[in-house]
């Protein structure tokens, strides 16, 4: 069972940073989706919605995107959607429903480097960088390799490169966590693949045009075998590919 | 904590616990229509409206709520009633524990989507488990419901 002592709402960023640091069992709010299920005891639980950060700001070379946006809000934004070829509306329509995408935010599943993330798969592919507050500015492939530290996801941005993406999964059941995810987008000389749920955190592949065989490390869990996730790869890559390249499928 | 919170267009302010759940606090104020599920944020029954959008309340601390405005089910009777004939019509509840939560993401999404198609109905509805009625008597009666303008 959670159970929190204090809850707070700081106005500054150096505000929340400097209560999370007080002690090592406090913890920032996202959505509380998967947070609410852990048996901790959370000295103080910080929330960031007094900080400005729901919002999505496009500039002529990028969007900014706050940690306190939710899926669905990047789901249903058309700017976004209409520059990343419905990416994110592909990646989060089948993530269990739309009251719990109403709640999750886009910091918690950053942060929280989930191997099933559909969230951070779609991202991978693009040209996505992270803005946290020890860290700065880096790019979302470096942090998915740090280690878990008291930090506070504050933007992604994603910029906009003209590039036609495309994501697809396989779950077992409608609304449930993905068995595998992938995603692409075509460059001018090469693809670059993003395969996650594998079932580890999403990892990008770059390959030429004329070779798109992969190889991806999978493993086995509850929901695939680690043969059943190789012989996935395969089919979601041609998958992938056709989309990119503008054929049906 | 202190809080004030906007239920059912009733304002409420009161001392609450930091790990209160909207689900225990609004069932503490007689909201008996938001049911306890899965608790794992899955089923969708305790949905409710967090400044009109849906939300699921066990996954939701109340303390998050301040200043802001919850609908649950006792606070939209009249359309409630309205809807409850199409379900009746078409035998779409049973055990009916889910419907509290199902209504209240069916006006949402009245709200949100226009004239939706069968594939958006669904996908919109999809956070709402129902282990009775296989979903295909829901799905009629509520594309009943969206139709009844055109219907009379």
């Amino acid at each position: 069972m959670l159970r929190i002592n204090t809850i707070v709402f700081p106005e500054t960023i150096d505000e929340a940073y400097t209560l999370l640091s007080k002690n090592k069992k406090n913890r920032v709010l996202g959505g509380m989706i998967w947070l609410k299920m852990e048996d901790i005891q959370i000295p103080c639980a910080i929330d960031l919605s007094k900080l400005s950060l729901d919002t999505i700001e496009e500039t002529e070379e990028e969007f900014k995107i706050g940690a306190m946006v939710t899926l669905r809000e990047m789901e249903i934004n058309e700017p976004l959607n209409k520059s990343f070829g419905n990416v994110f509306k592909d990646a989060f329509k089948d993530i269990v429903g739309v009251q719990m995408r109403n709640m999750a935010t886009l910091g918690g599943s950053i942060y929280s480097r989930f191997g099933f993330s559909d969230v951070i798969c779609a991202l991978l592919c693009l040209e996505c960088e992270v803005e946290t507050y020890k860290h700065g500015r880096i790019s979302l492939e470096e942090f998915t390799k740090l280690d878990y530290e008291q930090d506070i996801v504050e933007y992604i941005y994603i910029k906009k490169t003209g590039l036609k993406s495309a994501f697809t999964c396989v779950r077992n059941s409608s609304t449930d966590i993905c068995t595998l995810n992938a995603s692409c987008t075509k460059y001018e000389d090469h693809y670059k693949f993003c395969i996650g749920a594998r079932p580890a955190i999403a990892k990008v592949y770059n390959c030429p045009l004329d070779d798109v065989s992969l190889d991806v490390l999978c493993g086995s869990n509850m929901r695939g075998s680690k043969e059943y996730r190789e012989k996935l790869v395969e089919g979601l890559v041609t998958r992938l590919v056709r989309k990119v390249d503008g054929d049906a499928c | 904590m202190l809080v004030k919170i906007k239920l059912n267009g009733q304002m409420i302010q009161e001392d609450v616990h930091p790990q209160t759940l909207l689900l225990d606090w609004l069932r503490d104020h007689g909201c008996y229509s938001v049911k306890r599920g899965c608790e794992t944020a899955n089923c969708g029954l305790c949905t409710v409206w967090l400044d009109e959008k849906p939300i699921l309340s066990c996954a939701m601390l109340v303390s998050r709520c301040n200043g802001h405005a919850i609908v649950t089910l006792e606070g939209m009777q009249e359309q409630a009633k309205e809807f409850a004939h199409f379900m009746a019509n078409q035998g779409a509840e049973q055990c009916g524990f889910c419907t509290p939560g199902l209504i209240m993401n069916v006006f949402a999404m009245e709200k949100e989507l226009k004239n939706p198609t069968e594939d958006e109905i669904k996908e919109y509805l999809a956070g709402n488990l129902c282990r009775c009625t296989g979903y295909m008597s829901q799905l009629r009666a509520i594309k009943a419901y969206l139709n009844r303008g055109e219907q009379s």
